[in-house]
């Protein structure tokens, strides 16, 4: 296996694929951040987040269209007024379902599921009909495109530091919300003992609402930031919706630092056996061994709390 | 309950009426095409009674029927294909007497756990207890160490994807995506005219029938009870003694075994297997099944498959675009709305004015109906 690469070689390979490891890390930490607040704090199982992930992706491309139609000048620029549209368009979203359907259904974890399941059906079905069945990529800045060289044999793409620049940014934003806001405390004391939470005076109503939408809104950033690399089709959600929940679970529900560790050691694992073998084969080792694990350690990595 | 017969009298007449609308006129009405497209349905009919036991009962939502459903249909497929791939049917490959797809893949001997497919009698073994293990082996990884609910949904979510991934990667085993196609003969038995057709539909109800007196027999011995009292409040249970464990690793076992049932008959009644039968999607839609129809109604499980089926595919014919907002919607209204599915809506609004009407006389209750397990009502 290792026989036709010498030393040198090795290393660039290594580093190589483990940079390709890390975009895919910035993926899932982006699209698991949202879950694992959803998920882990509320214990809502949402099958529909991958649908405001590329509910964010095609805020982004029509944000991208806009600016190369009515403000060429400004293209360079795009990218963060998409994101801001797209945490808004998503997180909107999700207050909605919330609203209309979630909060019905929290004494029924398992019925969420099959509720956000349906929704998940719905929602891919007004993308294909509004914008096409066909995959749609966004154009990039100037900027963002090319590699750096960093030694003769190692180059790395510009978006894909970017997208994991995004993605540290955005996970110490979330980091401070949840842990050092006074409205993060909230979530947290609603999460421990609803009850109380409501006796000392916390709208709990209403901080489920505001979780849940920025739950989705964290999935809509996920998505503009997925339009730097990959096209974006009405069911691209559904591919990594099972893996980012095993991302959750393998990470220990309720806790976002258990969340980045999983994602790093599933993604890195991925990568790099996918230089040694085929694609899907790597796939079915990660899964597996993430599987396995969690069957002698059902808690996760980093457990925070008893489960019932 | 004191009686521990398989059914009471309203379930007597009930499977009576299923019995005689799958028997007698579906059969007098239909051509053969439709017949065939109800025995296809019929096999998801399988995997939604195993989950009515496993999900509706033992309160075990698993996201992964899809997996057992395909290792029954791989395993009735390859028997199936290496009779088709006899010497004299494949002379034109370069190693005649191997299935299409391996000889495609430059694949130039059946590999070794190919082998035991050639006898009918292991085939028959090989579809009950492969499942069947495989559904021990994780239920005992899982319920031993009291995995449940939402955690166990996601695990066998993952499975679905993972088996999936790998017969679609494994191409010169599994034939792929495309799966096991041109499937012939069963023991020189031709299934694939229209008289074997309407043979295997017969066939393939009277082992639903078999299936349905077991999950009756399930549901109305002490084993039933206990889980749904588990379902209900599971310390409990194991506080009086019981191993939850056990009880809930047989549920998911029976829901599996189920479900292989099925998929080995729709490798027979359709004649292909493939992945697209395997995975999440195929996997969630069955459970769709299930709470269209009830999850706590064995007989409702089945109509809702038969009902979702036909809409699906009525619709899905003239209006592609809706389907999928109907199938979200319906799989929406009945969650929050219909709990219990099309058989709650029979049990509380349609059931009482008939029997109203038949025996106003008679003033003592049906019986253990399943709405009164449904608002948690003691069973006795």
């Amino acid at each position: 296996m290792f026989g036709d690469y010498s030393i040198g070689d090795l290393g660039s390979i290594f580093v190589m694929q483990g940079f390709a490891g890390l975009i895919l890390f910035s993926v899932y930490v982006l699209m698991a951040l949202g879950l694992a607040i959803i998920f882990g704090q509320m214990g809502v199982i949402n099958m529909a987040h991958g649908e405001f992930m590329i509910l964010g992706a095609y805020v982004t491309w029509m944000t991208s269209n806009l600016f190369q139609s009515y403000l060429p000048g400004l293209f360079a620029g795009y990218f963060f007024l998409a994101m801001i549209l797209a945490f808004v368009a998503s997180g909107a979203l999700g207050m909605l379902v919330e609203w209309v359907l979630i909060r019905h259904l929290y004494k029924r974890p398992l019925d969420t599921l099959l509720a956000t399941w349906g929704l998940s059906l719905m929602l891919q079905q007004a993308y294909r009909s509004v914008f096409g069945a066909r995959e749609v990529g966004v154009e990039l800045p100037q900027w963002m495109l090319g590699s750096l060289h960093v030694t003769e044999s190692i180059e790395v793409p510009i978006n894909g530091v970017f997208v994991m620049c995004l993605t540290v940014l955005i996970t110490i934003g979330v980091a401070y919300v949840m842990y050092l806001s006074r409205w993060g405390r909230q979530v947290r004391a609603v999460v421990q003992n609803r009850i109380m939470a409501g006796a000392v005076g916390i709208n709990t109503e209403k901080v489920d609402r505001y979780t849940f939408g920025l739950g989705c809104g964290i999935a809509g950033v996920a998505g503009s930031a997925f339009t730097m690399i990959g096209s974006t089709g009405p069911t691209s959600g559904q591919l990594y919706i099972v893996d980012t929940f095993l991302v959750v679970v393998f990470g220990g529900a309720a806790s976002l630092l258990g969340t980045i560790a999983s994602a790093f050691s599933i993604s890195q694992t991925q990568s790099t056996l996918e230089f040694f073998m085929s694609g899907s084969m790597a796939k079915v080792l990660t899964l597996l061994a993430v599987v396995g694990i969690l069957m002698l350690r059902p808690q996760g990595l980093f457990a925070l709390k008893v489960r019932k | 309950m004191t009686d521990n017969r398989f059914f009471n009298r309203s379930e007597f007449i009930g499977i009576l009426v299923l019995a005689v609308f799958l028997v007698v006129i579906l059969p007098l009405t239909l051509d053969v095409f439709r017949l065939n497209l109800v025995a296809k349905y019929l096999t998801y009919a399988f995997v939604a009674l195993g989950l009515v036991i496993c999900w509706g009962y033992g309160g075990i939502l698993s996201l992964g029927q899809g997996v057992f459903f395909g290792l029954g249909g791989y395993c009735m497929a390859m028997f199936l294909k290496l009779e088709a791939s006899s010497v004299e049917n494949t002379k034109i490959q370069s190693t005649p007497g191997i299935p299409d797809f391996m000889d495609w893949n430059q694949i130039t001997a059946l590999p070794l756990f190919w082998k035991p497919f050639n006898s009918l009698t292991f085939t028959i073994a090989a579809i009950i207890l492969v499942p069947g293990i495989f559904a021990l082996i994780i239920g005992t990884a899982m319920f031993k160490r009291r995995v449940g609910g939402t955690y166990f949904a996601i695990i066998t979510q993952a499975v679905a994807a993972i088996l999936t991934i790998l017969i679609v990667g494994q191409q010169g085993y599994t034939g792929g995506i495309n799966g096991m196609t041109d499937l012939r003969t069963l023991k020189g038995w031709d299934i694939r005219p229209d008289h074997a057709k309407v043979v295997l539909y017969f066939f393939e109800v009277g082992c639903l029938f078999a299936c349905i007196m077991i999950a009756q027999f399930v549901r109305h011995s002490k084993l039933g009870r206990i889980l749904v009292a588990m379902r209900e409040k599971e310390d409990r249970v194991r506080f009086s003694g019981y191993s939850v464990a056990n009880f809930k690793i047989f549920a998911f076992c029976i829901a599996a075994v189920f479900a292989a049932i099925g998929g080995a008959m729709f490798a027979l009644n359709v004649g292909f297997m493939s992945p697209s039968f395997v995975g999440i999607v195929p996997s969630i839609e069955m459970v769709i099944y299930t709470a269209v129809g009830g999850r706590l109604s064995i007989l409702g499980a089945i109509y809702g498959t038969l009902l979702v089926n036909f809409a699906k595919t009525s619709l899905s014919e003239s209006f592609p675009e809706l389907w999928l907002f109907g199938l979200g919607g319906l799989f929406i209204a009945v969650v929050l709305a219909f709990p219990n599915g099309l058989a709650g809506i029979w049990g509380d609004y349609v059931q009482p004015r008939i029997e109203r009407l038949i025996s106003s006389r008679k003033s003592k209750p049906a019986g253990w109906t399943d709405s009164s397990v449904a608002d948690g009502a003691p069973a006795e």
